[in-house]
């Protein structure tokens, strides 16, 4: 009972967020409600015992990924009309995407009323039991190979962002810290010897 | 009941007590919760008052200055004179700002450093939520707490405070990532992401703490903590010659008291758990010294030998006073001295002994000795 009036709150809060994102007129403010978003998806899935997911969501997308996202939109200069005249021609495509998540979303809850389920949904974990453990023991046995493919797909795309944005520019000024380091006091300062000069 | 305590003061802790166990258990649980976190919630607010005194003092005695010593005896009154100094001035709030934001900024940075507590083992029972991935509730409160400067930032609209806020976003993005590796170490050394576990590792001794095994990620983790809470020398978000106060320069009164609070309370924070991850937390450095044994059963020198919460104390003020050391001692860095610190030097000392320590837990040396796999 108190569980699903939680969720339920956290649910509202979700959506209203999520209405958010895409309703605010300023963009930043567009980025604050995607992060309070996955804060609230955070929280239902630590209602659903999911803890590893739910903290790691906050550690990877709120912690990480909307840092750089609002870095980003907070440097651009937004230009809302030109984005509300973008509006009229995504729209089809938004609507039919939409159309087709509402489908999908319509059709798990048809098979959920018919009695079909596929995977134990919020079922109660057993005493002891270590979300976080567990994750690893499959992740690093049965699915080695998607988890290390996962991890060179991440790779490559880093050192090609990286490439991307390497260029040589002439004359540029760049420190050598290592040759700073290894200055020493006779390349810098010459000790003249000269005689001292004689009384007037 | 002892024998010098009064027969109706004993009757009424009695009578209390009966009332409580008679109460239903979720009520218990509440009342028990919510008394352990206003404990630790009071106990770091005083901490973060007094710790401004002694940085104050500890910086003036490195300059041969006496610091604040006007306001009661030793100048001990000088953290709630300037509280209530903060107190009663008036909030000013920018008309070009973004209100809401500018508001909400303070607290963004406040919440976190004060939830990441929720977690953290004062001693080996006293802890608000013993969760199985604390160390990951560590690193993700902690990567939370960047909003509130960038907030501040682009709130106030104006160009000091943007790129004050620019810059602290950017060195805290960095320096979480070799942060999150120093702390890889740590769980590969304990086995745990639970920090009780961590301390439980770590006891029996200084012998067994982790700081000897994974000194490289110690010092790395230390360093990326003084820079993840914007303190000297990384200071560059409020580098005061330059861009005036950074992300809090229009910020007065209570907003900015909010601000100092969220700093200090980072820090003593970023102590703590550099004591739990590296220094073994509440555990004492003098456990399992055969010759010492004895002294745990003498009152107040038991202490030494016993662990709890004086230890992680002492540790935690070990730490404070380095940071107020650094900031007497170095000059700020500059801004792409810092990236390159991050970037180039950190994360490929932390990667490297990572790998160290993968070859030290397969010969099994060091921590690692006892698995006997």
């Amino acid at each position: 009972m108190f569980q699903s009036v939680l969720f339920y709150v956290f649910a509202i809060v979700l959506l209203g967020a999520a209405s958010g994102v895409v309703f605010s007129r300023n963009p930043v403010h567009s980025v604050m409600f995607l992060v309070l978003t996955f804060f609230q998806s955070a929280v239902l899935w630590l209602m659903a015992e999911a803890e590893f997911l739910a903290i790691v969501l906050v550690l990877v997308y709120v912690g990480a990924v909307m840092v750089l996202f609002l870095f980003v939109v907070m440097m651009l200069e937004v230009n809302i009309e030109a984005a509300k005249r973008g509006l009229t021609r995504y729209a089809p495509l938004g609507i039919g995407v939409a159309l087709l998540m509402v489908i999908e979303l319509v059709q798990l809850i048809w098979l959920r009323s018919q009695g079909v389920t596929g995977t134990s949904g919020f079922a109660a974990t057993p005493e002891g039991y270590n979300n976080t453990k567990a994750l690893g023991a499959v992740l690093y046995t049965e699915h080695v190979y998607a988890f290390e493919i996962a991890a060179v797909i991440l790779l490559l795309a880093i050192i090609a962002a990286i490439t991307l944005t390497m260029r040589k520019r002439p004359g540029i000024k760049v420190q050598d810290i290592a040759a700073q380091v290894a200055v020493r006091a006779k390349d810098r300062v010459r000790i003249v010897k000269m005689d001292a000069e004689k009384k007037q | 009941m002892a024998d010098f305590v009064p027969q109706f003061v004993s009757n009424w802790i009695d009578w209390g007590l009966a009332v409580f166990y008679s109460l239903p258990e979720w009520v218990q649980y509440l009342t028990v919760t919510t008394w352990k976190i206003l404990f630790v919630l009071i106990a770091v607010i005083l901490i973060v008052a007094f710790s401004t005194y002694f940085e104050r003092k500890v910086i003036g005695s490195m300059q041969a200055r006496v610091g604040p010593n006007r306001v009661g005896p030793l100048g001990l009154g000088q953290p709630f004179a300037d509280v209530i100094k903060l107190l009663i001035k008036e909030v000013v709030v920018p008309s070009q700002s973004s209100r809401f934001l500018f508001v909400i900024a303070p607290l963004l940075s406040l919440i976190p450093a004060l939830a990441t507590w929720a977690v953290i083992p004062l001693n080996d029972w006293y802890v608000i939520a013993d969760i199985n991935a604390g160390l990951l509730y560590v690193l993700a409160l902690t990567s939370v707490g960047v909003y509130g400067i960038i907030l501040a930032g682009w709130s106030t609209n104006s160009k000091y405070a943007l790129l004050g806020a620019m810059r602290s976003a950017a060195q805290i993005v960095a320096y979480e990532i070799a942060m999150g590796f120093a702390l890889v170490g740590v769980l590969m050394a304990s086995g745990s992401l639970n920090l009780g576990d961590i301390v439980m590792a770590q006891t029996g001794g200084f012998s067994q703490w982790f700081l000897f095994p994974l000194f490289p990620l110690f010092v790395v983790y230390w360093i990326s903590g003084v820079a993840e809470t914007n303190r000297a020398p990384f200071d560059v978000a409020e580098g005061e010659s330059e861009i005036v106060a950074g992300f809090h320069v229009e910020y007065s009164g209570v907003a900015f008291a909010i601000f100092f609070l969220a700093e200090y309370a980072n820090m003593v924070l970023i102590s703590t758990l550099t004591a739990i991850f590296f220094l073994g937390g509440w555990a004492s450095p003098f456990e399992g010294l055969a010759f010492l044994a004895p002294l745990s059963d003498i009152p107040i020198i038991g202490l030494l030998v016993t662990g709890g919460l004086h230890w992680l104390f002492f540790k935690m003020c070990m730490f404070m006073y380095t940071f107020f050391w650094f900031r007497a001692t170095f000059p700020r860095y500059r801004y792409d001295q810092i990236m390159r610190l991050g970037w180039k030097v950190f994360i490929p000392v932390t990667i490297v002994w990572i790998t160290v320590e993968g070859a030290m837990a397969w010969f099994q040396v060091g921590p690692w000795s006892g698995l006997g796999a």
